[in-house]
């Protein structure tokens, strides 16, 4: 019964979707930032600037796909964990790679 | 209600979820390493090359923002399709997918132009290390694209063809969907760290 339960709250957690409104904001908004991003890489004025700003513009899109076009933040959690632990550790594998390429071309030279 | 009952069509499990949904996360998480390794590895080698052509000599921002701009409405273009199954709207349903792939068959076109365009450039996968790294990540991003484009084909034809189950295939497009979207933010990912930031 307990079990029952449990279940049943689950599958209610699972499931739940945004609005088509919210559906076409968000699209609206990942085309400003695709045209704001591409302006920044024009802009000789942004470049002390330029790659902090365009990965966080770029995280940005990344994460409005996932919160609501991939329902994560209407799904259930577990979704959520099992996705955003392994983009952690792809994350992690492209950041200790290029260490490992900046430590090994310092011994180069 | 179409989509509580499309994930109520499956017996029992210990987490209540859809076994094939979070199976299909998963997998999905899996691709992020295997798309992270491809990533890291044309960062490190991008700028290994010997020998031109070198990445801010060939590289066309213009068109690709072109192309990124097609893949990111196609994402749009799943989720209002999703949204027509999920509410009865067959013609929504139907335009949602038709787009997306018609949005996503535009993209591999822009591919398959700048690839051309690269190997008329004198830049193929054994001209240098960048060559070598590019194509390889690129190539199979476009491996995925074609997959997903299939995959919502197949989905739209029998949509079209037969009666619309909104309990059947409101599950079946979401998780297509999935596969589409991270297409899409795999994208979004390589267009910032190989192409803005060349």
């Amino acid at each position: 019964m307990a079990q029952e339960t449990h279940q049943v709250e689950h599958a209610h957690a699972e499931g739940g979707h945004a609005s088509l409104r919210t559906y076409v904001i968000i699209g609206v908004i990942l085309t400003v930032v695709t045209a704001i991003e591409v302006a920044i890489s024009y802009i000789p004025a942004m470049e002390p600037v330029e790659v902090p700003l365009l990965l966080a513009l770029s995280f940005a899109k990344f994460m409005l796909v996932v919160l609501f076009y991939m329902h994560l933040k209407f799904d259930s959690k577990i979704f959520s964990r099992v996705f955003y632990g392994l983009s952690l550790l792809a994350a992690l594998l492209i950041s200790g790679l290029l260490l490992f390429h900046v430590v090994l071309g310092e011994y180069r030279t | 209600m179409a989509q509580t009952d499309a994930h109520a069509l499956h017996p029992p499990t210990s987490t209540g979820l859809n076994t094939w949904k979070l199976g299909f996360w998963v997998f999905l998480s899996s691709e992020t390493l295997f798309f992270g390794s491809f990533i890291a590895t044309y960062m490190v080698y991008k700028s290994a090359s010997v020998v031109g052509p070198f990445p801010t000599e060939i590289l066309d921002i213009p068109l690709t923002s072109i192309s990124t701009f097609v893949l990111l409405m196609s994402s749009l273009a799943v989720v209002v399709g999703l949204d027509g199954i999920q509410k009865g709207k067959r013609k929504q349903a139907l335009a949602g997918l038709f787009t997306t792939v018609l949005l996503g068959a535009l993209f591999l076109g822009f591919q398959a132009y700048e690839f051309t365009h690269f190997y008329h450039a004198g830049l193929t996968l054994q001209t240098n290390l960048f060559g070598s790294s590019f194509f390889i990540l690129t190539g199979f991003h476009g491996a995925h694209v074609s997959i997903g484009i299939i995959w919502l084909f197949i989905l739209f034809m029998d949509i079209l063809r037969g009666p619309m189950v909104p309990e059947k295939h409101a599950l079946q497009v979401e998780v297509a969907g999935l596969y589409w979207h991270f297409v899409d933010i795999v994208w979004i990912v390589i267009f910032t760290l190989i192409y803005l930031l060349a």
